[in-house]
């Protein structure tokens, strides 16, 4: 009897061969650029469909038609506001943030009901130098109490609580201090409940560049880091905001990102002149998780946490882990590599196959 | 046309009685009007928009198949939204996956469509797979146990019938062997018999209505398939005893057992279903001790067919005709549960069987009740034969179904 059961189950036809699993091939499949939406046919090989390495990513592309943002666009997109010189020769910078309720489209045809800074998420970069006077214009035009909660040095009436520039819809507040202390820094909406408004998508980068008059022992070090100067034009500089969407509201999210678009890099990989170094600033505001990590392939690279100093936290490493609010700026070279495609995303491989994987595409200077 | 020429010798019913052919229409489509009147006017005017939250649409998919093959998973779904439903994303176990749509588009309500994955299932192990829709509400269904699913190839038929012949006419035709031993009963045998008889029609029943809820939970709601189950259920049992009763006495005899035999058949079918089910889901570690417990609880079936037909002498080809009847229906069950059957067809399947296995609780347990004790006292009479008789059909399905329950 036992032969006739076993032979009635045990007729599994599995595929013994698994060549299509050796390495080597893997970068080349998640190459696969842009793609149709549902109904695009997977692309076969000697092992059968089901092994093909290039099947696990989301289906289709986002597109401009419901975001007004692009992400391959937000990753240099700085925000600097508009600066003007005091009698006393301090500089004040003016930034105007609104807060937007907006449907964004978060992975190809999965649409998200967000609350933004000025229509994207993650907010605008506002970028500025250390020691200027900040002004930041803050108008609620969304549906609920919002607020921006700057990590930085600031009055109490300035930190975005409830006394202290959390407004109500229609509102404006101006919220001013002095940006310090240079580093890699963020900003979130500090309305309570708190991981709502987080993970709605307020939140955004706040980047305060070293002055590098303040900086004499590490002058061109802090001149790279300065937008626009000279030394920092050969840079380049790469924002990433690790985020997460729990599109059903379940307390877990069923989307990963770095700048909200799961997977978007992996079909559009971020471009990367081989002989020029690169700076990452790397913030995390994925909610739910605990801590986000950043592991990249190929390489090693020196890490600033918080930004706040000139001389690395950490020396030649692959992978940093940051919790909830943490950053840093990330420092390497694909110099001496070869050109072609290289990974990066989060090592906690749930992460990476829910979205946050990503790729450089590094290329020989020409563009 | 009675109750018409009945109706006009009521006296004062006269006037009603004689309605013209156009009245009789006024009457029907006037109401039939009005209710297109109002459904236009709440389409058109949209009264209730006040009702109307902005809150997202209710959706609901329900995964009715699932096969895994060389090329992956394979999921047939059913959508059961408000409004017609994307599926934008496919995850399987946290992540997201290539698949496609056939057909492709939006899924309207009760519409259904097969998603293909090719996904590295691994044999033996459990997957979740979690359908994303276009608002992010997410389905999640989990494979317990990953096999290859049964193909339909003629091996796969054939070990099927061969499952199905230990577990459904091998029994029963071993029970009906006791015939000559029924014989012999005097009444008191023969009630304990057919009390048995019924004992064990009542606990297949039991099992039946159990197991056709289950299927209907993992039906598609808007099948509504608690309900479906208890109408279909009630519907075939009148039908069963009218059929019984054409002649105005009760079923008796060789129309007795085959009723019988057609109300174990369909329980057979589902048992079947069940353990075709089982190995197509994996849970398939169904060695030869367990078949062999289907065999000695379907024993009892072949006695409870036979006792009816003590009066009369059934030829050999009548008895296994019989056997046929009630044990063939396994093999059936057992090709269409490995191919896995849509639950709410399953379900169906089920309450019919329960309809007609109700049937014969009736039809048996007047039998029984009456047998003996009509030429005393009452026409129907509780003793201990009875009793005793019910009581050890009950226990000994219960006890042998300790054994193989899946």
């Amino acid at each position: 009897m036992r032969s006739l059961f076993e032979r009635f189950v045990d007729r599994r036809n599995l595929l013994t061969g698994s060549a299509a699993l050796a390495g080597g091939t893997t970068l080349g499949w998640f190459g696969l650029a842009g793609g149709s939406r549902a109904g695009e046919a997977a692309v076969g090989d000697s092992a059968g469909p089901r092994h093909n390495q290039g099947n696990m990513v989301t289906v289709g592309d986002v597109d401009g038609s419901i975001n007004d943002f692009d992400a391959s666009k937000l990753l240099t997109d700085w925000e600097t506001g508009e600066t003007r010189k005091g009698p006393d020769g301090q500089v004040t910078r003016t930034f105007e943030v609104e807060a937007l309720d907006r449907e964004i489209e978060i992975a190809p045809g999965v649409t998200f009901p967000a609350w933004t800074y000025n229509g994207r998420v993650p907010g605008p970069t506002l970028r500025a130098t250390e020691g200027e006077r900040l002004r930041i214009v803050f108008r609620n035009l969304g549906s609920h109490h919002h607020s921006m909660h700057f990590h930085g040095i600031h009055a109490a009436g300035m930190d975005g609580l409830g006394n202290s520039g959390l407004i109500a819809p229609g509102e404006e507040f101006v919220y001013a201090f002095d940006a310090a202390p240079f580093g890699c820094h963020l900003y979130h909406c500090h309305a309570f409940p708190l991981r709502r408004h987080m993970h709605k998508g307020m939140y955004g980068a706040f980047i305060i560049d070293p002055d590098p008059a303040r900086h004499g022992e590490h002058l061109d070090i802090a001149k790279s880091r300065l937008l626009g100067t000279r030394e920092n034009t050969e840079w380049q500089e790469f924002v990433m905001v690790m985020n997460g969407f729990d599109t059903n509201f379940d307390g877990e999210n069923e989307f990963y990102a770095v700048n909200t678009i799961a997977h978007h890099y992996m079909k559009h990989p971020i471009r990367i002149a081989r002989a020029r170094p690169v700076r990452v600033y790397l913030v995390n505001v994925t909610e739910f998780d605990p801590i986000n990590s950043f592991h990249l392939h190929a390489n090693f690279f020196d890490y600033f946490d918080h930004g706040t100093t000139l001389t690395p936290t950490l020396r030649t490493v692959d992978t940093i882990m940051q919790c909830q609010a943490q950053r840093g700026i990330l420092e390497f070279s694909f110099k001496e590599h070869q050109t072609g495609r290289y990974m990066f995303h989060a090592h906690q491989s749930e992460f990476a196959e829910l979205g946050w994987m990503a790729l450089f595409d590094v290329v020989d200077a020409a563009a | 046309m009675n109750r018409l020429e009945h109706s006009e010798t009521v006296p004062g019913g006269r006037g009603a009685a004689r309605r013209s052919t156009w009245s009789v229409i006024v009457l029907i489509s006037l109401p039939l009007f009005l209710l297109g009147l109002a459904g236009a006017w709440l389409i058109k005017a949209d009264p209730l928009r006040v009702f109307s939250t902005g809150a997202p649409p209710v959706e609901k998919l329900t995964i009715e198949r699932v096969i895994l093959d060389d090329d992956g998973i394979h999921l047939k779904v059913r959508a059961g939204g408000s409004e017609p439903m994307v599926i934008a994303q496919v995850q399987v176990d946290d992540a997201y996956w290539r698949f496609t749509q056939s057909p492709g588009g939006p899924l309207a309500r009760l519409t259904t469509a097969w998603l293909d994955v090719p996904y590295p299932w691994i044999t033996g192990e459990s997957h979740v797979v979690t359908l994303v829709t276009n608002t992010g509400a997410t389905f999640a269904h989990t494979i317990e146990v990953a096999v290859a699913s049964p193909s339909r190839a003629v091996g796969g038929l054939r070990n099927g019938a061969l499952l199905g012949f230990f577990v459904g006419i091998l029994p029963v035709a071993i029970g009906m062997m006791f015939f000559p031993l029924l014989r012999g009963l005097r009444s008191g045998g023969m009630r304990f018999v057919l009390a048995l008889t019924c004992g064990l029609l009542v606990f297949l029943l039991g099992d039946m209505l159990a197991d056709a809820f289950e299927l209907a939970g993992k039906a598609a709601p808007a099948f509504q398939g608690p309900v479906m189950v208890v109408l279909v259920a009630g519907l075939s049992m009148l039908l069963l005893v009218g059929l019984g009763r054409r002649r105005g006495a009760a079923p008796r005899g060789l129309a007795l057992a085959t009723f019988i035999a057609l109300g174990i058949g369909l329980h057979n079918f589902g048992e079947g279903l069940a353990i075709g089910a089982a190995l197509a889901a994996g849970a398939a570690s169904l060695g030869g001790f367990l078949v062999l417990g289907f065999t000695v609880h379907n024993l009892t079936e072949g006695i409870g067919i036979a006792a009816p037909l003590v009066r009369v002498r059934p030829s050999p080809v009548m008895f296994a005709a019989l056997a046929l009847l009630a044990g063939a229906p396994a093999i059936l069950g057992i090709w269409l549960g490995s191919v896995a059957l849509e639950p709410q067809w399953a379900a169906l399947a089920l309450a019919i069987g329960a309809g007609a296995i109700m049937q014969v609780v009736i039809e048996v347990g007047a039998l029984a009740l009456s047998r003996g004790g009509s030429s005393q006292s009452g026409r129907f009479a509780v003793d201990g034969y009875f009793l005793g008789g019910f009581l050890f059909g009950v226990l000994f399905m219960y006890v042998t179904a300790l054994a193989i329950k899946i």
